[in-house]
């Protein structure tokens, strides 16, 4: 009993730290990469050329007053960003590190994901709502439609892996990709999913190009307008953790989780790529999934809100369902490598 | 089949148009050669602002401690926001006559919206506009100068 | 529950866009009706940062009020200056040396550039795309540099004095003009990848904010934002001021009317002007760069009118003169007035993000409507 209570503790301390190294080295990369693609040099004052930006920026954050307006529902205003919050920290929970390091490996592990990242919308809604502001009450509703719509196309992404694998169980689909990543094995039809899912977890982490629960030129800033200090922080926090979050699952589906570089039955090539430790695999292609997110960020224009849900229903939606057939075809004929 | 044919056409196009944009951020992200912000106060050195630019409003005054100021107060009419204010005195020259001086030239920074007028209107060159331009100051106080120096006299054959 | 959140009774929402708002350019309050999230009525109200320049003028000599007028459309001041030397030199009837008028044209198109750069940039902004922004303030800054070199300032220059400039062209200006035009013209392929070819932009501009000419015309619409409707209104064409009748250029027409009509029209006018600047910049007659005046100049009894065309559209000058030093009555007509006017028309039935777009493309600065 008491072993395992350390256990937790050690566990909950860990994705403490997890978390706030996490927001802290995401906000500095998001400032370099949009000061390089706006071609300006980015934060370079605090620290050796600026690293310790964000931590200054996290101090300022804490000690800042957080003001809780007049008119808001106070109870669910300081409950909003908990929330958030709460529901990036449960999505942390089947999200394998390295190989053997998984908090969670319950057998219903991509339904779980799929299910919990759902939570993060009541909170925005939450935020919108308690805020008594015209702007928070309008962002929290474009998320809300928005969040649901994309979740589709994100869950349907997601099926095609599972019909490929036969599992919702996160360790058997990356033992699964152990002779190579599902994204070179299952020709054109993962790819197209793994595209519809970046789309669609850029969606549904309200980043631009669909930022519209935010969009700062309409809404100033939609949800979070009335929030300040470490509250505004929470969000903040949330936001980039979550991005975190459904990177490490798209690299965990669509491209081997921890799991090396492989190609099929090459033992030799196999087993050099078995030197580099599993954890970097993993870190490695979650960052770069991040920085492709990031990308799109700084390069898109946003989309106006009946755009968005044309986008997600017109297109996503359709292609991602004919795709899933033809995903189903090809895992009943055995059609991948 | 046309409608199959356009909806496919689109989705090719715009995709291809957005990677197009992608490759040009993608193109500076890699080439940092291209950033054009500067490391600002440590620059100060190689920052060569162009001889015209229009800082301050200056009096230059030579080795003797002589200006060109008449004290016409041409300037003074030509500002449109009564920046400069010029007090006059009688210097009484060794042959006994009266002389018109300058007293003190007032320069009201704050005012000053660099228009070049007073220096257009300036008959003796008296004044000219420097390349100065970090003007932040703590106090109101310290943006009103006096632009002639203590116990400087008018230059010899300056009418 | 409705009324909680500020909601009339027939369930519309009443949002205030501004003053302090990231996408109004300044200091323009705008009331929203909103039926969810589809604009119903949009009302401007103005009067932030007036500063009472008119008056200002009225109390100024006719050397003196020119500063004043950069401070109402900061982004083509020179213009705005231009305007107002013409009148004077109209009133007093001074003959402008060639030079100087080549000068002061040359000077026009590129602040008229630059003005469509920082449009450019910001016009991506309010649709959501930040990266453009900095990359239209790389090429600005080039214009900028050479608006410094020559004129001693970067945005408010009072480079115009009744007669002509105020000084000489600098002796590098020929060559850094037609540095910045190779540099641009190599740039301006990007603009199109970035913006311009992008489906998400060309989503959010087509068919949003549409006017027809004849609204265009009866709002009162000029500059760009006519044009896109199809409104000949080119001042430069119509009564040509200065070198204008004697160079070769084309004035940008469409007749769409929607905000993306207003995009390329604004895209055209670059390249036109650049097509001016490549005409006068080999050719700058020798000669005065200013006329002889009077120390202090009386314009006649009577009242004077002159428009010119700015980056916005068509800025007139009136003045009534009593014939003293200062005038008697001074107005300004801004093209940026007239076009916010058609917002509502325009705006009626899109949805908030349109409504910053239109904003973005109506080019609106906000000194320039409120004076």
């Amino acid at each position: 009993m008491l072993t395992t209570l350390t256990e937790l503790t050690i566990v909950g301390i860990l994705i403490l730290t997890l978390f706030a190294v996490l927001g802290l080295v995401l906000v500095f990369m998001e400032r370099k990469v949009s000061a390089y693609m706006q071609i300006r040099l980015g934060p370079n004052r605090v620290g050796y050329k600026g690293i310790a930006q964000t931590l200054a920026d996290t101090i300022k954050l804490v000690v800042k007053e957080g003001l809780t307006p007049n008119g808001a529902d106070k109870f669910l205003f300081n409950l909003a960003p908990f929330i958030v919050m709460f529901g990036a920290m449960l999505l942390m929970a089947p999200i394998p590190f390295a190989r053997n390091s998984q908090i969670w490996d319950l057998n219903i592990g991509v339904l779980y994901i799929t299910a919990v990242s759902s939570i993060s919308v009541i909170g925005i809604l939450m935020a919108g709502w308690s805020s008594n502001n015209k702007y928070s009450l309008l962002g929290a509703m474009r998320s809300g439609a928005q969040i649901v719509s994309y979740e589709l196309s994100a869950g349907l992404a997601i099926i095609s892996i599972v019909v490929l694998t036969g599992s919702l169980k996160i360790s058997e689909i990356i033992a699964s990709q152990e002779t190579g990543w599902w994204i070179f094995r299952g020709h054109i039809p993962v790819l197209i999913s793994f595209v519809i899912f970046i789309i669609a977890v850029t969606a549904e982490t309200n980043r631009a190009p669909f930022d519209m629960a935010e969009a700062e030129s309409e809404l100033t800033a939609g949800f979070h307008t009335e929030y300040s200090g470490m509250r505004f922080a929470l969000f903040f926090l949330a936001e980039y953790v979550n991005i975190f979050i459904v990177c490490a699952i798209g690299a965990t589906l669509f491209l081997g989780g921890w799991m090396p570089f492989h190609i099929g039955n090459w033992a030799g090539f196999n087993h050099l790529m078995d030197f580099i430790p599993s954890s970097i695999w993993f870190f490695g292609k979650t960052f770069f999934l991040i920085f492709v997110i990031m990308w799109f960020r700084w390069t898109f224009p946003r989309l106006r809100i009946d755009q968005l849900l044309n986008l997600e229903w017109k297109y996503l939606l359709p292609i991602g369902m004919f795709n899933l057939l033809l995903m189903t075809i090809i895992a009943i004929m055995g059609w991948y490598f | 089949m046309s409608f199959l044919r356009n909806y496919i056409s689109t989705v090719y196009n715009s995709v291809r148009s957005l990677l197009i944009g992608m490759r040009r951020t993608g193109y500076y992200f890699t080439h940092h050669k291209e950033i054009i912000t500067q490391n600002y106060p440590e620059n100060r050195d190689q920052l060569n602002l162009p001889e015209r630019f229009k800082g301050e409003v200056v009096m230059p005054h030579n080795d003797n401690n002589e200006h060109r100021c008449t004290g016409c107060t041409a300037c003074e009419l030509a500002c449109p926001n009564g920046t400069i204010k010029i007090i006059t005195k009688f210097d009484i020259s060794p042959e006994g006559k009266k002389k018109k001086a300058i007293d003190t030239f007032i320069y009201h920074l704050e005012l000053c919206t660099m228009c070049n007028l007073c220096i257009q209107a300036c008959p003796t060159d008296a004044i000219k506009m420097a390349q100065t331009f970090e003007h932040s100051v703590y106090d109101r106080s310290e943006f009103i100068k006096t632009l002639n120096k203590p116990d400087s006299k008018l230059m010899e054959g300056v009418e | 529950m409705f009324q909680e959140v500020g909601t009339t009774e027939m369930g519309d929402l009443i949002i205030n866009v501004g003053p302090q708002h990231p996408s109004t350019h300044g200091v323009l309050h705008l009331v929203i009706t909103l039926n969810g999230e589809t604009v119903k009525k949009v009302e401007p109200h103005l009067g932030y940062i007036h500063r009472s320049i008119e008056k200002m003028c009225e109390s100024l000599t006719y050397r003196q009020f020119i500063y004043v007028t950069s401070r109402m459309d900061y982004l083509s001041s020179h213009i705005n200056n231009h305007a107002c030397a013409l009148i004077v030199e109209k009133g007093l009837q001074i003959e402008v040396p060639q030079r100087a008028q080549y000068i002061r044209v040359l000077l026009d198109e590129l602040t008229r550039i630059a003005s469509h750069q920082l449009w450019w940039g910001a016009m991506a902004m309010d649709v959501g795309a930040i990266t453009p922004f900095f990359h239209a303030f790389r090429e600005r800054e080039v214009i900028n540099d050479i608006m410094e070199q020559t004129c001693g300032a970067r945005l408010t220059m009072n480079f115009m004095v009744p007669g002509g400039c105020m000084y000489d062209i600098h002796p590098d200006f020929v060559k850094s003009v037609k540095d910045f035009m190779a540099f641009f013209r190599s740039k301006l392929s990007e603009y199109d990848e970035m913006v311009t070819n992008n489906p998400i932009f060309q989503a959010r501009m087509k068919d949003v904010g549409v006017i027809s000419k004849e609204n265009a015309i009866s709002y009162g619409c000029s500059g760009p934002v006519a044009r896109a409707a199809g409104v000949v209104c080119d001042v430069r064409k119509l009564s040509p001021y200065d070198v204008y009748s004697q160079v070769n250029f084309e004035e940008a027409l469409e007749t769409e009317g929607d905000c993306f009509a207003r995009y390329k029209v604004r895209m055209k006018e670059m390249n036109e002007s650049m097509r001016i600047i490549d005409q006068l910049i080999d050719n700058i007659p020798e000669g005065d760069f200013q006329a002889k005046t009077k120390a202090v100049l009386k314009l006649p009894k009577g009242d004077y009118y002159t428009n010119v065309e700015t980056a916005r559209g068509d800025f007139g000058v009136y003045i009534v003169s009593e014939g003293a030093t200062t005038p008697y009555r001074i107005k300004f007509h801004s093209p940026g007035f007239c076009n916010l006017s058609a917002l509502d028309h325009m705006t009626r039935g899109s949805k908030i993000g349109d409504l910053v777009a239109i904003m973005g493309s109506l080019d609106l600065v906000i000194p320039d409507i409120d004076r």
